[in-house]
């Protein structure tokens, strides 16, 4: 118990990293969740619309991110874009990364919604003298929003747990604090229990908010 | 940049790429097995109505879901050899996947289960049919169709969540593309590899998940 109790201790003397990582965390989820976010929502609408062209060139963009890890995602924006010459550190790296992963899964969030949109609205504001654009302003996306705001949530939530793997580059996130905690108080229990509190603390709430908006 | 790969060394290097295949296969098929088991038992547990059963299962799900499955990782990976129980890095990663993909599978069984009306529950009960078989008879061969589509899709996201293990030194996919890309200083060749491998089991994957749901929505029809 005493062990434990100056464990306790020793891990609170670094308070002032896991703040830092917690900063991080917050950051770079905040910057692919805004990021990304936008951006599904364009690809999303050019996904659900009459261009095949278009639909299916995004079709196969999304595939291939929603189909390999975000850790090797990572790695490739990471190693690969300094051999075309852009060097980018790892909070840069990981940002671009985690938006563009974000954009892909929003994306086929959006265009489902757009597409769950009942074809005799579509075709009433279009009888209406709407305009494709003033249909999709007006009709389609007011709809649709609403529909897609608890995946949204959803989705926001992976974000925020997948930017752990930025530590993997050497970002200094939550994890890392922990990864660096656990080097000099060996109880990887305690420590990591204390890094899920935090992740807890910020996930849990939007995971309530997303099945409490489901429901209403 | 990429019309130029070095298919020579990626030929070369191809053994262990497909070492890595089978070890990521290997590793998600058994943790996804252990999935099963753990989200059936949750699952299961959850639908009670006696709080110190429901409970904990409860909580398993949601402290699982609000937290990242590399600090899962981390938990058990230096958590316990301070327990004096040393296990090799691979069980470590099985298990991690396992109770992470554990508490999603029982999140998709149970919505699975609580869309089933609750007229046809209550029509068993009058019937005289106990709660095995309400369940047997009438719940789970309706609730099952539905949840293999999104079972599926576990297994997807348990598939690329297994790369994590290559940060605690376990060799597969994503490792193997690190040895080429460190090894030979040829990042471009080994992730690019790597990511095709993973595309190929999410391909199929998806195929197969597509293939179903055809099959299920013309079963529907009749």
């Amino acid at each position: 118990m005493e062990f434990f109790l100056e464990q306790l201790v020793a891990i609170a003397q670094y308070y002032p990293v896991v703040l830092k990582g917690l900063a991080v965390t917050l950051a770079v989820s905040l910057t692919s969740i805004v990021v990304g976010g936008a951006l599904g929502f364009v690809l999303g609408i050019g996904r659900a619309g009459k261009n095949s062209v278009i639909r299916l060139a995004i079709g196969a963009y999304t595939d291939v991110f929603r189909g390999t890890p975000v850790l090797v995602q990572i790695f490739v924006v990471y190693f690969i874009l300094p051999e075309a010459g852009i060097e980018l550190e790892p909070f840069a790296a990981g940002a671009i990364a985690l938006s563009n992963i974000t954009a892909c899964f929003v994306s086929e969030i959006v265009a489902s919604a757009i597409a769950a949109v009942p074809r005799g609205q579509v075709e009433a504001a279009a009888s209406a003298g709407l305009t494709r654009f003033q249909q999709m302003r007006f009709v389609i996306l007011p709809q649709a929003i609403k529909m897609v705001i608890p995946s949204l949530v959803g989705q926001f939530v992976l974000v925020i747990k997948d930017s752990s793997v930025v530590s993997a580059i050497g970002l200094f996130d939550l994890t890392r604090s922990g990864w660096v905690i656990v080097q000099s108080v060996p109880n990887g229990f305690l420590v990591f229990s204390l890094v899920g509190v935090f992740y807890f603390f910020i996930c849990y709430p939007l995971i309530h908010l997303s099945r409490r908006i489901e429901r209403n | 940049m990429l019309l130029n790969l070095n298919f020579r060394v990626i030929g070369e290097t191809l053994p262990d790429f497909w070492t890595g295949l089978l070890a990521t296969l290997t590793i998600s098929l058994t943790a996804f097995a252990g999935a099963m088991v753990l989200g059936v038992i949750a699952c299961a547990m959850s639908l009670q109505q006696r709080a110190w059963i429901k409970g904990p299962a409860m909580a398993y799900v949601d402290v699982i879901r609000a937290t990242p499955l590399l600090a899962q990782l981390y938990f058990l990976y230096f958590g316990l050899p301070s327990l004096e129980v040393r296990l090799p890095e691979v069980a470590v990663g099985i298990i991690a996947l396992a109770l992470n993909s554990g508490a999603y599978v029982s999140e998709i069984i149970r919505s699975g289960i609580i869309a089933i009306p609750r007229g046809q529950v209550e029509a068993g009960v009058s019937s005289g049919l106990s709660y095995w078989q309400q369940m047997r008879l009438i719940i789970l061969p309706q609730a099952v169709h539905p949840m293999v589509s999104p079972l599926i899709g576990q297994a997807i996201v348990l598939v690329k969540d297994s790369s994590l293990l290559s940060l605690i030194s376990v060799l597969e996919l994503t490792r193997a593309g690190q040895a080429l890309s460190n090894d030979r200083f040829m990042p471009v060749e080994g992730l690019a590899t790597t990511a095709v491998f993973y595309l190929a089991i999410y391909l199929a994957l998806k195929l197969g998940a597509g293939i179903w749901n055809q099959r299920y929505q013309r079963m529907q029809r009749h």
